[in-house]
This record gives C-alpha cells, structure tokens and sequence, in this order.
C-alpha cells in the first residue's frame, strides 16, 4: 500500500500511519500523548475497518439510489412486458407471454414510429452536427469576447423542451406565423408545418436543432483546442491552405470526438418526446393527425398513460433499449475499422 | 479555472518567429466574415428567445394576425400575471426551486464521494463498477417509467414532489464527471499525507477531497440544475397540473389548458428566466464545464 511507503519516509509518525505495526512497538516511537493499550488496538483497527470499508461507503449511495430507480426498474420493465398491464387495474397483471411484442410488430403505428424516429433522428442529428462543426470551427480564431459567443450559442441549451417547443409551435402556426411570413417574403407559399408530413417533420427537427447545435460545437471547440498547433504549422509548412488545414488536420484530430457525439445525439433522437408531443398540442401524443411525427417515445407514452396500457407500453421501452444496444454494436464494428484504417 | 488550462495545449512551443507561417491554425485572428457568421449565427440562437418576450407583451388576437408583431406590445405584466394565477407558474416555479435545488445537493454531494472513490480508492470491483455506471449512461428514462409509475401509485405519492426528486438525485454521469476531474486534480500526494497525520476516511474528505473538488462541484451543480429544471418525461407523468413543475405547467399549457398564446408565451418566458439568469451570472462556468466534460470523455 502506498501509505505504508509513506510511512518509512516519516518514521516519527509511523504509529498512526501504518495499520500493520504491532501496537507496542508503535507506542515506543511516539512522543507525545501516548494512549493506554487498549485504545490504541482499538483506534488502530478502527482505522484498517475505515481504510477497507470507506470506499464501498462513498460509492454506496450513489449505487443504492441508482440500482433502485434505473437498474432495477430496468429489469422491472422487462418483466411487465411479459404481463397484462392495465392503468385502469394496476393491480391485477397476468401473464402474457410475448403477446404484447407480438402486438408491436403486427401494429402499422410501431412500425411508422420506428420510421418516424429514424427520419426525424437523421434531419435532425446530421445538420446539427454539421454546422456545430463549421461553427467550432468559427469560435477556435482569435476572438473579441469570445466567452460571450460562447454563452451566446449555447443558451438554447438553457429553454427547456416545453418552452422551446410551445415557442418554435407559434412560429411554425399557419396563419401569423413568422416562418410562413418569411417564407412568403422568398415568394414561398405558407407550409403547412402541421399537417404535411416532411413539413411538421422538419419543425419538429428544427425544435432539435436549435437547442443542441451550440452544445455540440463546444464540444468540438474543446477537442480542437487540444490539437497540437505544430499539426497545423507542418500543414502550412506543406503549402496547406485553410480548408486543407481543417479537411486533413482537424477533422481527422476530432474523429473520436465526432463519433462520441455522434453516439449522444443518436441516443438523444431515438428517445425523442417532449418536441412532437408538445408540436402537437392537444393530440400531441397521436403526433399529428396521421401520426406523421408520432415517435416511438411518444407512442410509449400514448400505449401507456393515454390508451392505459403499461405491458405494451414496457415492450415497446424495451425495444426502444434493443435498437440501441444494436446502433451501439455497430458503433462498436465502426470504431474497430476506422482505428485499424488509422 | 482549471478548463481553460485543460483545453488549451499545454505548452506551447516557443518557435522562432519566421516559422510561424501565415495561415497556420489557430492563432489566426477572425476576419469580418467569421465575425458575420458568427451573428449569424447568434442571432438565430437568441431570436427565439427574445421573440417569446415580444410575443408574452401582445394579445392572443394580435398573435394570430399577419405579419407577425416584431416589437414589444403593453400586454407583458398583464401575461405575466395571467401565466402565474392561472397557468399555476407561481406554484411551478417554486416546485421546481425546491425540485431541481434539492436534486442538484444530493448529486453533486453523492457524485463527489462516489467520483473520489473511483479516482483516488483501491477497492474490489471498482473497475467494473465504473464501466457499469459508464455504460448505463445510455440508458433511456422510458426504460424505468413504468415500474417507477406503478411503485409511486402503489404507495400514494402521485403528484407528491418526492416522486420526481427521489430517482433523480443521482447521475451516471455527475459520478464520471467528478472521476475524471478527481483523477488529475487530487494529488494522492495530498491524501497519503493526511493518511499520516492519522485522519480518518471522512476527515480526508471534508479536508482534502472537498477542497480540491470545488471548482467542479460548482460546474456540476451548475449543469444538475439545468438538467434537473428541464427534466421532462417522468415529471409529466408522475405530476399533474394540481402539483406541477414548470415542465409539467408548461405541458399543460401546450395542450390547452389556457388557450390564449400570448399567456402560453408569458409561461413559457417566465419557466426559462430562471435558468437565463443563470446563464448571465455563470455562463462562462457552464461554458467550461460543458468543454471540460468533452475532453475528457
């Protein structure tokens, strides 16, 4: 043990510090206040119990809480996924077999929110990460108050889903709404943001958008500033102009960072909720009125706490975890390929 | 603050002048059209924001007329006011307050400890603890709701505040966060000397570990806020508009529970201050906090 080692340098103190010596002898090289025997095996046992059992101590609360509320409830949903359960009769659950993953995949809603999810997760996530890139790119010169563009770009990050949702909803509204008076200034008739389906779509992405992208290019600007300046100063040197600069320093510097926030984002998209459900107001958990932005978050919590039925809603949490567990896989193979390529 | 250290290289090779070629990176000062961009840029961040308050100072009639207004009516106190009696903001405000504060005590106090112990403590397991707590972080909350809907009813707490402060009061990612500032910040050092003064496990951490942890502490207090403030799915389900939370308010506010726009803006300005002011005073805290969790994970 290292305190031990410690101990040898300081041999005055090595009574306290190392829970190995034998008492009795300990007590000889101390000088002052020396306790009566017993004590002293009794302090120093304490002190090896304190040694061994503190650090299960310090983790402890953070792993009961988090076992009970996210590991087991974890297992918990599985399990119910096998059961009938009702909200109206929370108490009487029978078994059901996989009848409700069954249910799913014969069920035109799943697969249309599987779909939905997937579009709205790619126009969602590949701009976002696209122009927090190029504006990473923007911070990382020299800048007057660069701290307040900084804290300029990111307090999207600071409205919360709902607020930003009920906000982006009056912009995107079809009469007096500022996007379709824009639009109507490019000569562009009004959309229709909440009927049509790429329409209420891309509102729905650009709720995503506009919160995340600030995020993201802090991101970036954090691994760009840990490149090393001699990279860009042998480019130079090879007659790199500024968009060689970035296309074979930077980008292939930041290629971890890049497939780490690409991770995030595709968690973030396929839990996607608060945004369609709040974009679709009063029906908001059908996702429109030909469920045309119905995610599978938002079909979740319309099986379960809208219609009432919590086994399916359990199967259908599960599948979204199985999508996951899939896209981190194949995360996995891409990393492998791409540190072998290197 | 430690950030700026972290994320700038860490020594910058002093070169003769005539290497430093034109063009070379990054201590190139921005032209007028990056300077453009950028209030592109941040225009497009803040237009949004600042458009809730023009829209929370109109009518509800004015709102749905085109062209849209682009100045501040007289109607902002009077919304206001609305969106605080009516949409229950007054009560969401303090919920939250006690909600989101109580959250941001008990994760930064139990990541802090947890963090310490993965950074600095031998113990049986921990490497595997710690790809367990770093693996679960992408976990989605749709994952644990339904049990944690059926436990709550089972003991009566829906629409109590406990339900929505209890499983959140720690993260995955607060315990990784503090690990890794702890690893290079903490001197072990620091902890085997006060080992030989004799002190005990929870001396070493009011007395060493706290110390040396602040400045990340307030970082993670600042981001557990935000997050915790903003939490949406289970406190939209747990609560109701009877106890809400600003989410949940806001929620009911999104489907019709007051059908006048501009109130819904005054709400929805009024769930945001909160966390705008915040960016105000601690921006470049959060700014930090966020590029500090990115370099090291």
């Amino acid at each position: 043990m290292s305190s031990s080692k410690q101990a040898l340098a300081h041999p005055a103190s090595s009574a306290e510090a190392a829970p190995g010596t034998p008492p009795g002898a300990a007590r000889g090289a101390q000088g002052r206040g020396t306790p009566p025997p017993a004590a002293d095996s009794w302090r120093s046992r304490l002190y090896r119990w304190d040694m061994k059992a503190s650090p299960y101590a310090f983790i402890a609360p953070f792993f009961i809480i988090f076992g009970a509320f996210s590991l087991i409830p974890l297992l918990y949903t599985a399990w119910y996924s096998l059961h009938n359960v009702q909200l109206s009769s929370l108490d009487t659950q029978t078994w059901a077999g996989l009848d409700n993953y069954k249910n799913l995949l014969s069920s035109d809603f799943f697969w249309n929110a599987l779909k939905n999810t997937f579009t709205i997760g790619v126009i969602s996530t590949v701009p976002q990460l696209l122009a927090a890139l190029g504006l990473a790119h923007l911070l990382n010169y020299k800048l007057r108050g660069s701290t307040i563009w900084r804290v300029v770009m990111l307090t999207p990050y600071a409205t919360s889903v709902a607020a930003a949702t009920l906000v982006f909803t009056l912009l995107y509204s079809w009469d007096g709404g500022m996007i379709n008076w824009f639009l109507h200034f490019v000569g562009i008739g009004p959309v229709n943001w909440r009927e049509s389906d790429w329409g209420s779509q891309f509102a729905v992405s650009s709720i995503v958008i506009w919160r995340w992208t600030g995020y993201n290019a802090l991101i970036y600007l954090a691994a760009m500033q840990a490149i090393p300046i001699d990279l860009y100063e042998s480019a130079a040197l090879d007659g790199a102009n500024r968009w060689q600069q970035f296309r074979h320093v930077t980008i292939p510097q930041l290629r971890p960072t890049i497939l780490f926030t690409v991770v995030v984002s595709t968690i973030g998209a396929t839990q996607l909720f608060g945004e369609p459900l709040l974009f679709g107001g009063v029906s908001g958990s059908k996702g429109g009125s030909e469920h045309q932005y119905q995610t599978l978050g938002l079909y979740m919590y319309d099986q379960g706490w809208i219609i009432g039925n919590l086994g399916k809603a359990s199967a259908i949490a599960w599948s979204m975890f199985l999508i996951l567990l899939i896209v981190a896989v194949i995360n996995m193979l891409f990393t492998r390929r791409l540190r072998k390529s290197l | 603050m430690t950030t700026s250290e972290l994320a700038l290289p860490q020594a910058r090779p002093k070169k003769d002048r005539s290497r430093r070629v034109m063009g070379a990176g990054k201590q190139l000062h921005a032209g007028p059209v990056t300077y453009l961009v950028l209030s592109v840029f941040a225009l497009l961040s803040l237009a949004p924001l600042v458009w809730t308050a023009v829209a929370a100072s109109r009518t509800d009639r004015r709102l749905a007329q085109t062209p849209p207004p682009l100045w501040f009516g007289g109607n902002l106190f009077k919304n206001l006011q609305a969106a605080w009696d009516q949409a229950g903001m007054g009560t969401a405000m303090f919920n939250s307050t006690v909600v989101a504060g109580t959250i941001t005590v008990a994760t930064v106090l139990f990541s802090t400890l947890a963090g310490f112990a993965f950074a600095k403590l031998r113990f049986r397991f921990s490497s595997v603890l710690l790809l367990l707590t770093i693996g679960t972080m992408m976990i989605p909350p749709q994952l644990a709701v339904v049990p944690l809907y059926l436990w709550m009813s089972h003991l009566g707490w829906s629409n109590q505040l406990q339900t929505v402060i209890l499983p959140t009061l720690v993260t995955a990612f607060g315990t990784f966060f503090m690990r890794q500032y702890l690893v290079q910040a903490l001197p072990t050092e620091l902890i085997e000397a006060a080992r030989v003064d004799g002190a005990s496990s929870l001396r070493v951490v009011w007395h060493v570990v706290f110390p040396a942890a602040r400045p990340a502490m307030a970082v993670l207090g600042l981001l557990t806020f935000v997050f915790a403030w903003n939490d949406f799915l289970w406190p939209i389900i747990a609560l109701n508009q009877q106890n809400p939370t600003v989410q949940v308010a806001l929620n009911s506010l999104g489907t019709g529970y007051v059908p006048d726009q501009a109130v819904i803006m005054a709400g929805a300005l009024l769930g945001t201050l909160p966390l705008l002011i915040a960016f105000i005073l601690f921006g470049k805290q959060i700014v930090g906090g966020i590029m500090q969790g990115a370099i090291k994970g």
